[in-house]
């Protein structure tokens, strides 16, 4: 395998839009792909993450009509279904073709309308992410699986659930304040505690600002060789490791508090980049839910389990914190257009390690993670990027 | 003959609604499947039967829920009124999701992981399928 780099990264505003996934997804793209001083006929093919077209506006055959969208209509392009991982799994694959050789530069991302459903549709087609047929009439949520992860974790570690709710809130306050000077993210807007604790309930304990928006998006990268990527720009940005591990239904989890797939998936990319959890300068990570971030941020080894609480609550996350994780605010501010979201976490890192992140930046930055969930717990993905 | 019924997820909830909760197991290995498989996976067996859970088990994992889908805003489930869903861990072994009932979902504080429950069978509304609940 050759060493592949990313050289290009794109990315539409998140938040409501009346563009099409097609329309949002040609945006990203043609950033990306300008960016890369590459030009459309130069991408050999297009790996798009999505989940809902069909629901969202009656499309399918997605990916066909994006790399028309752009004027390559005769390229080879698969629509990748991960859930909220769709992004990160056609990235991965993407990675996996440019290395093998097979393909020199490929466009890869995701796009989604999921504000486009409204609420109860949505609520309805994600919870299509859950075992459909055994869950689904249980009335099971994804808010719902959280807040029983919620549960188990403090009655796990001791902790009262009051103390949980506001290492919890102290996750939505840090994701707002760094979507604050994010030029691109949902919402941009400082929170505080008070907002946590005052929005409506969604499933105890989690509220409304426990849980991250549905948005409309689209983010794009273009991947490469190492060798052309050094021709193309100054400032490539290199694959150091990637990790994908799938994961049962919820009623078959061992143990709801820590992901196993995640586990998987991080050693994975831990073990192929070398690297462990200490040399890891920044992460992007799945914060679907606050409760997410904390067992997130254990279950990829930045803390020990039951302490991540803690640590949110102290500042080591923070932007200029040991490990600053969500610095682009995370799927909490910067919105979560589910097949995009992945694609939006390796924009993020490639700004970072190239330092263009302005006063979101994580000083010195130069090896980055991303860490994307599919679903109820059914999938993680995991890259690790260095400069 | 009820164990003649074809092993797959229509006959599981076609079981529900004559109020049986149904696993299948192997024949040759005798590994339990809640829901059911078709094919064990253990020994890649293809000769399952039927069996019928007590309907005895605890209470594993819970969530009171305020805002759900569509399906629960039709039985009448909102903010004010939330329900409570869980896992439940049954004294056969296997765990199953499920809606949790005679339990207060307005003081999820007081909920207990470990509380015994028993099967119920809910039909929604008429016509509706049954789905599996469990009753403190």
């Amino acid at each position: 395998m050759r060493e592949v780099a990313v050289v290009g990264v794109g990315m539409t505003k998140f938040g409501p839009s009346e563009k099409t996934n097609v329309e949002l997804f040609s945006e990203a793209a043609m950033e990306a792909i300008t960016e890369s001083n590459l030009v459309p006929k130069d991408i050999q093919a297009l790996f798009l993450g999505n989940v809902f077209c069909g629901f969202e506006e009656g499309q399918v055959t997605l990916s066909s009509f994006a790399a028309a969208d752009i004027g390559i209509p005769y390229i080879p392009t698969t629509r990748f279904e991960g859930a909220c991982a769709s992004g990160s799994v056609a990235i991965r694959d993407a990675y996996m073709w440019v290395a093998s050789g097979f393909y020199d530069v490929v466009l890869a991302g995701g796009t989604e309308k999921a504000l486009a459903m409204g609420t109860p549709y949505a609520t309805r087609t994600f919870a299509m992410g859950s075992d459909s047929r055994y869950e689904g009439p249980t009335g099971v949520t994804f808010p719902g699986i959280f807040a029983m992860m919620a549960h188990l974790y403090a009655s796990k570690y001791g902790i009262p659930l009051q103390k949980l709710k506001e290492q919890m809130a102290a996750v939505a306050v840090k994701n707002h304040r760094n979507g604050i000077f994010h030029p691109k993210a949902h919402f941009r807007k400082e929170i505080t505690q008070d907002t946590v604790f005052n929005s409506i309930m969604v499933a105890d304990p989690l509220q409304l600002f426990d849980c991250c928006p549905f948005s409309d998006g689209a983010a794009a990268v273009v991947l490469t060789s190492a060798d052309r990527a050094k021709q193309l720009t100054d400032k490539p940005v290199y694959f150091a490791g990637v990790g994908q591990c799938s994961g049962p239904p919820l009623h078959n989890q061992k143990d709801i508090t820590r992901i196993k797939a995640r586990e998987i998936s991080a050693k994975q990319a831990y073990d192929m980049a070398g690297l462990g959890p200490s040399d890891i300068d920044m992460c992007e990570l799945h914060d679907c839910f606050t409760m997410a971030e904390i067992a997130a941020t254990e279950g990829l080894g930045f803390f020990d389990f039951g302490e991540g609480g803690k640590g949110v609550e102290s500042g080591e996350t923070r932007i200029g914190g040991r490990i600053p994780i969500n610095p682009s605010g995370g799927l909490k501010a910067r919105g979560h257009p589910i097949g995009a979201t992945g694609a939006a976490q390796v924009y993020e890192i490639a700004k970072q390690l190239r330092g263009e992140c302005g006063e979101r930046q994580v000083e010195g930055a130069r090896i980055g993670m991303t860490d994307t969930l599919g679903a109820d717990l059914a999938l993680v993905c995991n890259m690790i990027f260095r400069i | 003959m009820a164990d003649e019924r074809e092993i797959n997820s229509a006959s599981f909830y076609q079981y529900l609604g004559e109020k049986k909760l149904m696993a299948s197991r192997c024949r040759k290995c005798q590994a339990l499947y809640l829901p059911p498989h078709s094919l064990c996976a253990k020994c890649r067996g293809d000769d399952m039967e039927w069996v019928e859970m007590k309907g005895n088990g605890k209470l594993a994992a819970f969530a009171a829920i305020s805002v759900g889908p569509t399906s629960t805003i039709e039985e009448g489930y909102d903010r004010n009124n939330p329900y409570l869903v869980g896992i439940v861990q049954l004294d056969e072994g296997p765990k199953i999701s499920a809606r949790v009932l005679g339990i207060d979902p307005g003081k999820p504080e007081s909920i207990k992981i470990g509380t015994p429950l028993t099967v119920e069978f809910l039909e929604p509304a008429e016509g509706k399928t049954t789905y599996v609940a469990f009753k403190a």
